[in-house]
């Protein structure tokens, strides 16, 4: 049977590739001197997805939330595949957590609607918490899979699960509709396809357009600009390349569990460590001498 | 997250120097000026068309970098597994490769978008092979096989076209040139794998057909033997036949490098096939055209598989510490690296000029063939446009491919040396690079075989007139100025050795051939580097370097050819001695 899937995706600063100013003087991250790039768990997640509709048929559906530039990514899961995407953009869930996080994306899941699986990534690596995904599923009332790598099986309304649990896997079996976190073993992630890309790269947001037109337009009365946004819209969702737009009143959030005011969560402290090299210590490379290093690293629990 | 094409400067400097909006333009003849929101994803302007060429190089160099190069080594290592009933299987990590190219939608790159590809330019196309190359050069044998799509585009009738070329777009099926045979190599002139009409006017063709590279594939355009009566290449028409259980892989070689392509001997029982275009135009028409495509697809991978050996040298020699410094600190050292580095970037300058030729001839050929112009000027002009391009790359296209496959072949085996002792173990790739390097010079037309067809445009006036058109080029900066001045002195002799030449008769041009070929070329790169060079600081080293190192080689080559001596050929059984008898 075909499954509907719902991605949730988020645009990261690449940690990766960290430099001197990647880190403010107050201690949060400074976006701006890092490249915005697709979370790599996501990626995953996404793959775990397109799999599904691949193979049973359904549907892919990719949300994320965030600022307007955040559609790079719905874009790139257009170019790999997805057959629609949602951004959830609006100042008043700037500053939220990961609780006030869960609780929109989970409006917005709700919204969307009509799901028998949705995906998310193990974390992300700008906080590296992995809360959301299992908070979104308390919040939806799903049962939850962390740690996913595989169906073994899909039929009906029942999944067999591969889970990693760091030391081996465990098998689960669970009733859908089901949100999972993927792991980044799970699949190997598909490459974009040149000839969607070449597509989907028009692909905007209603916001989007709105900016386009007024630069593009400055001259004009503010009816032509409208009739114009009106037009492109219009041809952009007649072939399915518009970026469905929601903000917190589209997805019926109740603002106390938005944004600051949702966010139990304070930074106590930040604090930058530099980690250096202090020296090298010779082993012999003998039994006795590799048994005492392995010792050393059992004791500073580097090991084990 | 390595990206082959994003990480690479000199080819990105290409993608911007290089006049793509005019090789857009032809491409496309015509753009609608508006966004194409439907599934023909046509560009709007020569912008938009070249934001899609970068776009798809980006793609290129994700799936080589990210997926394709660390599989490498181990396609290298396993092979590929004859099956009893004559059908091949290709080792794992292959099929991944090829899943992910199809994925990629990488597998229809110059088929027009009506067929579901990407109508891309040769330049963009070269550009892709040489990104493949550089990650595993036996891939680029099965992604660079797309010219029997474009083979098939160009020659074939509509319901073959029809047929094939979305599933070729679609990377559903893979094809195979069948043209070499045990008795025809280099000479195809000589192919006898027969071809023939049964009762119901099917044809049918029965024989051998050897060193097919992906002979295992689905569709084989095979060159065939389809006027009994003839000897000679007239008598040779060009087939589409399907795999199927009346053409069977027979053996598959073993080989010195890209182990990941499959190397066939193939039979024929009497296979039913399709004609391509029309009968007797096989060899001297299309198999031509074929052949003139592949050997730029070499001249990519050539430049893939040096850059890639580059960079391990590069890198090798910057962190090993010998008397204390790092190697490359060394001067013999040293040396080396930069020879390498300037011997990719001047390849790379002669392949990609001679891919924007190619583009423009096969626009202007195909502007004359589909909707030729109805005002009698401009159509004059491009017929004239289509002889002038196509005495140009008569000359450049078998310049690249040796010049670019010869650079290819040093610089691996410069890298093994830098490498030293761990260069020749198997724990380092420079090894396999070498290994992969070393078919270059030889499939597609031998070096031997390049150069004859080279020196031609060089005797010619193909030659001399390209070098006075960028001769034209004026350069304010005094440096430039002077080296400028050393390619009109090298100009200047090799058309005084091409007349001494002439003189000679034609044995001494075949014995001379290649000094002959290689003079000329430096003075075409040293123009293409000269230009490069406005652009920056280090260009113009690269240009001086150039310059300098082979002009020098240029006046010694030709003074050796003005020499008159002859003996390889008036003396050979006396230095060659007696034929040895092999143990």
């Amino acid at each position: 049977m075909p499954y509907q899937c719902i991605v949730c995706v988020k645009q990261v600063p690449d940690t990766a590739n960290v430099t001197g100013d990647a880190m403010k003087a107050d201690g949060t991250v400074n976006r701006g001197a890092l490249p915005a790039v697709f979370n790599p768990d996501d990626l995953h997640a996404l793959e775990a997805a397109l799999a599904v509709r691949d193979e049973h048929g359904g549907s892919v559906t990719a949300i994320t939330m965030g600022p307007l530039g955040a559609t790079e990514v719905l874009r790139e899961c257009l170019y790999r595949g997805a057959d629609r995407v949602a951004l959830v953009s609006d100042r008043r869930a700037a500053a939220s957590d990961t609780l006030a996080t869960s609780y929109i994306l989970a409006q917005a899941v709700r919204t969307v609607g009509n799901f028998d699986i949705v995906f998310c990534g193990r974390q992300a690596i700008d906080g590296d918490t992995a809360q959301v995904g299992p908070q979104m599923a308390e919040k939806l009332g799903l049962p939850q899979i962390t740690y996913f790598e595989q169906f073994i099986d899909l039929s009906d309304h029942q999944a067999r699960v591969r889970r990693n649990v760091g030391n081996g896997w465990e098998v689960l079996d669970v009733r859908l509709p089901v949100l999972v976190t993927t792991l980044d073993t799970a699949n190997r992630p598909r490459p974009a396809s040149a000839r969607r890309v070449m597509r989907a790269k028009r692909a905007r947001a209603a916001a989007e357009i709105d900016r386009e037109v007024d630069a593009a337009m400055k001259q004009a009365t503010d009816s032509e600009r409208q009739a114009e946004k009106d037009a492109r819209v219009g041809a952009l969702r007649d072939h399915g390349l518009l970026i469905e737009q929601y903000d917190l009143d589209d997805i019926h959030a109740d603002l106390k569990w938005c944004g600051i005011a949702g966010s139990p969560t304070r930074v106590h402290r930040v604090q930058s460590i530099v980690l250096t090299k202090e020296g090298f210590k010779a082993v012999e490379p003998t039994e006795e001498g590799v048994r005492e290093m392995i010792h050393e690293l059992i004791v500073d629990h580097t090991l084990g | 997250m390595a990206n082959f094409f994003d990480d690479n400067d000199d080819l990105q400097f290409l993608f911007d120097h290089l006049d793509l909006a005019e090789i857009a333009a032809a491409q496309e003849a015509g753009f609608s000026g508006e966004d194409d929101l439907g599934p023909t994803y046509a560009p709007r302007d020569v912008a938009d068309a070249i934001d899609n060429y970068r776009r798809i190089l980006h793609i290129a160099g994700d799936v080589a970098g990210d997926a394709v190069a660390p599989r490498g080594s181990s396609v290298d290592r396993a092979g590929h597994t004859l099956n009893p009933d004559g059908t091949v299987t290709l080792n794992e990590d292959t099929q991944d490769n090829l899943e992910a190219l199809s994925q990629a939608g990488l597998m229809g790159f110059t088929v027009p978008r009506q067929y579901g590809g990407l109508n891309c330019p040769t330049t963009i196309y070269t550009m892709a092979i040489e990104i493949i190359s550089r990650a595993d050069a036996s891939l680029m044998n099965l992604f660079g096989l797309q010219g029997i799509a474009e083979t098939i585009n160009v020659f074939a009738d509509d319901d073959i076209k029809d047929d094939y070329l979305p599933r070729f777009a679609d990377g559903e099926l893979t094809g195979a040139m069948a043209l070499t045979e045990p008795d025809a190599g280099s000479d195809l002139q000589a192919v006898a794998l027969r071809a023939w009409q049964d009762e119901d006017g099917q044809w049918r063709l029965s024989g051998v057909k050897r060193f097919i590279t992906n002979g295992c594939g689905d569709v084989l355009l095979t060159l065939a033997r389809s006027e009994p009566d003839s000897k000679d290449g007239r008598g040779l028409s060009l087939f589409l036949a399907d795999r199927g259980p009346r053409l069977w892989v027979r053996r598959l070689e073993g080989k010195l490098g890209i182990h990941g392509s499959p190397t066939c001997e193939l039979v024929y029982d009497d296979t039913p096939a399709k004609l391509i275009g029309q009968r007797q135009l096989g060899l001297i028409r299309y198999v031509m055209a074929l052949m003139n495509g592949a050997r730029l697809g070499i001249a990519g991978q050539s430049l893939g598989i040096a850059e890639a050996a580059f960079r391990e040298a590069r890198r090798y020699a910057h962190t090993r510490q010998q008397f204390g410094v790092s190697i490359e600190r060394l001067p013999a050292v040293a040396e080396m690296v930069t020879n390498m580095k300037i011997a990719i970037e001047a390849a790379r300058a002669l392949v990609y000029e001679t891919c924007r030729v190619c583009d423009l001839e096969n626009n202007n050929h195909r502007i004359l063939e589909t909707q030729p112009p109805d005002d009698k000027a401009e159509l004059k002009q491009r017929k004239a446009q289509a002889r002038a391009y196509k005495r140009l790359n008569g000359m450049l296209t078998p310049m690249s491919k040796y010049y670019a496959s010869e650079m290819c072949v040093t610089v691996a085996n410069d890298a093994l040396q830098v490498l030293g002792g761990s260069g020749y173990m198997t724990d380092y790739p420079a090894e396999r690079y070498l290994r992969d390097a070393r078919i270059t010079t030889i499939y597609e037309g031998t070096s031997q075989l390049q150069i004859v067809a080279a020196v031609r445009g060089v005797c010619g006036d193909a030659f001399e007139k390209r070098v006075t058109e960028l001769e034209k080029a004026v350069y304010g900066d005094e440096a430039l100025s002077v080296l400028r001045g050393k390619l009109i002195d090298a100009r200047e002799r090799v058309i005084d050795a091409v007349a001494f030449v002439k003189e000679q008769g034609g044995d001494y041009m075949d014995l001379y051939g290649r000094k002959l070929v290689d003079a000329a070329i430096t003075v075409l790169v040293g123009h293409l580097l000269l230009r490069q060079a406005i652009a920056n600081e280090r260009k113009q080293s690269v240009a001086r370097r150039f310059i300098e190192t082979n002009h020098a080689t240029l006046v010694r080559d030709l003074d050796l050819l003005k020499s008159g001596d002859k003996s390889p050929i008036s003396e050979y059984d006396t230095i060659a001695g007696p034929v040895p008898t092999l143990a």
